[in-house]
């Protein structure tokens, strides 16, 4: 056993390549099984990942969630801001120029009007419940966008770690309502068409909950989802800790 | 492989420069969308490189490894925070993300169709 400790202990981030791959088989079991299929997989995934961070600081009482637990410290190097940041920059492969340009106007404009609305009203819901310094609204408000601008734009501006917890919060819970309430809406605001499904990704951005939201409504319309939704985050890590943020301290400050 | 993970790597650093500078250029001790210009600058490079006619599926894939990384290393990253104070304002969390959602349900058909009156009015 102690020779097993000691082969853990030198090889942290291999240890936390098992760990999230195993939690990741669990997920997708109960995806199919419990929820079929209506929560993803991955949704499912990151939010056992937070019931281990509260288990991690119940257990140690440390700032750093499950990776405090002894053995466990490759957790936080995996799911550190560098490898956080280079894995989304490789995301944007996935996305095409010439592609985005077929959706045109209506997909620039809804992926605008999803990230002003989705930060302004994240922004207000953190005002409601007591915050008022800009680092912490603008980081939560960019959690409101999707769980990755959250903690991008937290690790930029420096927020703190409970903050950018709660902004992961945020976006685990817009996935997830995005997810369960697109296929009993989908008629009825007329999420029908390609175009209109671009439209919706760039609205809606939460690539998962769009792509797991669209595949319940008709599977023909998820990759013209996720075009747009792909778009989403990069734009939403562009402006949350940017422009938005030089807002918030204008108004705020 | 090594060239599209080195294309990534690229497009990373430079964009976090960028963002570094763009950060100290605005009076802000901080970085301002180094990932959003690495994805704008790994885009363009993809688009030059497509025109050359020098990108392969082999590239390709050492940028896409990392692509398909991101949802383990979010769920690692969701295991490693400060989930226990956050947890006390776990009303914020379902507020924001939920009403965000719904107020874009009711916007979205007014969205499709002023645009579909702009295009074809």
């Amino acid at each position: 056993m102690d020779e097993l400790l000691k082969i853990i202990d030198k090889n942290g981030l291999i240890l936390a390549f098992l760990f999230v791959g195993v939690l990741t088989i669990f997920a997708d079991y109960l995806s199919r099984t419990i929820f079929k299929k209506r929560i993803p997989g991955s949704a499912i995934a990151i939010f056992m990942g937070l019931i281990l961070g509260y288990i991690g600081g119940e257990l140690t009482g440390g700032q750093k969630g499950f990776s405090d637990v002894p053995h466990f410290s490759g957790l936080a190097l995996l799911g550190g801001s560098m490898f956080r940041d280079f894995t989304i920059v490789a995301t944007a492969l996935g996305a095409s120029f010439i592609l985005i340009r077929k959706s045109g106007l209506l997909g620039l404009i809804s992926l605008m009007v999803g990230i002003l609305l989705f930060f302004i009203v994240g922004v207000g819901v953190a005002w409601a419940f007591g915050y008022r310094d800009a680092v912490s609204l603008c980081t939560i408000g960019a959690g409101a966008c999707t769980y990755i601008v959250g903690p991008v734009t937290g690790g930029a501006l420096g927020a703190s770690s409970e903050v950018i917890a709660l902004s992961i919060g945020t976006g685990l819970v817009k996935t997830i309502a995005v997810t369960i309430l697109t296929p009993i809406f989908a008629k009825k605001i007329g999420l029908e068409s390609p175009a209109s499904a671009m439209a919706y990704g760039g609205v809606m951005g939460t690539s998962s909950g769009v792509a797991a939201g669209l595949a319940a409504t008709d599977p023909k319309l998820v990759p013209y989802g996720a075009v747009t939704a792909t778009f989403y985050t990069g734009l939403g890590c562009l402006l949350c800790p940017s422009l938005l943020f030089l807002i918030l301290e204008i108004i705020f400050a | 492989m090594i060239k599209g993970l080195a294309l990534l790597a690229f497009s990373f650093l430079l964009g976090q420069w960028m963002g570094e500078l763009l950060g100290s250029w605005l009076g802000i001790n901080a970085n301002v969308g180094g990932v959003g210009f690495a994805m704008i600058i790994l885009l363009l490079s993809k688009e030059w490189l497509i025109k050359q006619d020098l990108l392969n599926s082999e590239m390709e894939f050492g940028i896409h490894f990392w692509g398909k990384l991101y949802i383990p290393v979010v769920i690692a990253m969701a295991a490693s925070l400060n989930v226990k104070s956050a947890i006390s304002a776990g009303t914020l969390a379902i507020l924001a993300g939920i009403v965000p959602v719904l107020i874009s349900l009711m916007v979205f058909p007014f969205l499709i169709k002023n645009f579909d009156k702009s295009t074809h009015g």
